[in-house]
């Protein structure tokens, strides 16, 4: 219910030549001000809620993107921004790239555009706030079950 | 007779306790909400609702926890007791130095919490918290020398009760007060130790390993922390309960402004600083008051 309200996202340049991560940067800015929405650039995964991405992915970066997704806690979600990031785009022939962001992690919204306009943008991570509040109720469910399963295991004692 | 003077005549300790403890989170998120408001103003942004740290400590409660070893949330509580305790001790007109004392183990807790994991960023922003340590509690420890000087005591409700106006015996002092306030507050130009603004250079500082539940508590307990801080704002104009609250407000938004109008000092120039200040005017001053109120 308040994930909506305070969305935190951290913003990952894959192998994007810059165009979308400066379209990303514009979106702070006081024209666009993402933080109305209580949306803050927290550049620390532990922190996020959304995970913006840029760019495609190579053999180098895959790893840091996989990493960069793991250390983010439950509930998230994954934003592509620009058609690099949703397909590979004009460099998806080149020999050193894999494709999208989706060939590493699951993605949840696609922002299309070359580079893609700081509204759209907004319009993407607002997109991912409703499927971050169905994760968390997801999450929820999830957690009361895993408890009730630990609970159950401790009343047999098999948990030692 | 203003709700500040009825709270401080109030007889029962266990009410007097049980008001500060609730109201000071309100009170607290709801000054860093209209300091989030006020910097987006100045910045020409519209700036997110007032309401938003209670959001943002809301949502943290929602999220999963990683916990990376079991010292780390074991300290972060052990600060947030602390800083309830030295809040409390304070609204309760406890004696200023033992307040002083608490919160600086409550300080010091906050480091350990951050030593105790292992990201570099931690490390760093645990350093500059404890260098900042050190560049404030000297002048802290001079504004309890100095309230004892002209008062004559230790206890914040004596202190609070006083009828002449401490900030004319004490204008110095309450200088580097503020100096250091803006230390205490974290705001620019001495947001070191971790600032989201900083994130290029130090991520989150001190507070990178912390998710969850634990980061809302730290939250919270700079909530705690503020609201005492503006408590001791108060003590000097307390001859008055509405002037009082005024220099609050006042004094409050005057740090929104440094704030937004400063970029972030290194941290050798905050501590020779703050170290200047202290002497020039902290010590300066009750040097002064101690002859002049000598017999
Ligand atoms: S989509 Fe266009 S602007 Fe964005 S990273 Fe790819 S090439 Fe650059």
């Amino acid at each position: 219910m308040f994930l909506r309200k305070s969305p935190w996202i951290i913003h990952y340049d894959a192998t994007s030549c810059n165009g979308c991560d400066i379209e990303v940067v514009a979106s702070l800015t006081p024209l666009y001000d993402l933080e109305r929405f209580g949306i803050i650039n927290m550049g620390n995964p532990k922190h996020a809620d959304i995970f913006v991405v840029t760019g495609s992915v190579n053999p180098s970066s895959s790893a840091v993107v996989r990493n960069i997704y793991d250390q983010m806690p439950n509930p998230k979600v994954v934003v592509a921004v620009g058609i690099c990031a949703t397909s590979g785009g004009i460099f998806r022939e080149c020999y050193n790239v894999l494709g999208g962001i989706d060939k590493v992690i699951p993605v949840d919204v696609y922002v299309p555009g070359c580079a893609a306009r700081p509204e759209s943008i907004i319009d993407g991570i607002v997109k991912a706030l409703d499927i971050l509040e169905q994760r968390s109720r997801e999450f929820k469910k999830l957690r009361v079950e895993s408890q009730r399963q630990e609970k159950k295991l401790r009343r047999y004692r098999l948990n030692d | 007779m203003t709700p500040i003077d009825y709270y401080i005549h109030l007889d029962n300790i266990h009410l007097k306790a049980a008001i500060y403890i609730v109201l000071a989170p309100l009170l607290g998120g709801l000054l860093a909400g209209i300091d989030r408001k006020l910097s987006a103003r100045m910045q020409g942004r519209i700036g997110p609702p007032i309401l938003q740290p209670f959001y943002d400590v809301l949502k943290l409660f929602q999220k999963e926890k990683i916990i990376v070893n079991k010292f780390q949330n074991f300290n972060v509580i052990l600060f947030f007791v602390f800083m309830i305790f030295t809040g409390s001790l304070f609204f309760l007109g406890g004696d200023l130095l033992l307040v002083i004392f608490a919160l600086t183990l409550a300080g010091v807790f906050f480091a350990l919490a951050g030593f105790s994991v292992n990201s570099p960023y931690c490390h760093l922003g645990a350093e500059r918290e404890l260098i900042q340590m050190m560049s404030y509690d000297p002048m802290i420890i001079l504004v309890a020398v100095g309230m004892y000087l002209v008062t004559g005591t230790f206890r914040v409700d004596a202190i609070a009760l006083y009828d002449k106006p401490l900030i004319l015996f004490l204008p110095g002092v309450f200088l580097g007060y503020l100096h250091v306030l803006t230390i205490k507050l974290r705001k620019s130009p001495f947001d070191l130790s971790m600032s989201a603004h900083a994130h290029q250079e130090l991520v989150s500082g001190l507070k990178t390993e912390f998710s969850g539940t634990t980061l809302a508590m730290i939250e919270i307990g700079h909530w705690y922390e503020n609201v005492l801080l503006l408590g001791i704002i108060y003590l000097f104009f307390s001859f008055n309960s509405a002037v009082g609250v005024a220099a609050m407000l006042l004094l409050y938004f005057l740090e929104i402004v440094i704030d937004n109008t400063n970029a972030r000092f290194k941290w050798e120039l905050t501590f020779k600083s703050t170290w200047v200040v202290t002497a020039l005017f902290g010590a300066a001053n009750i040097i002064i008051l101690y002859f002049a109120i000598r017999p």
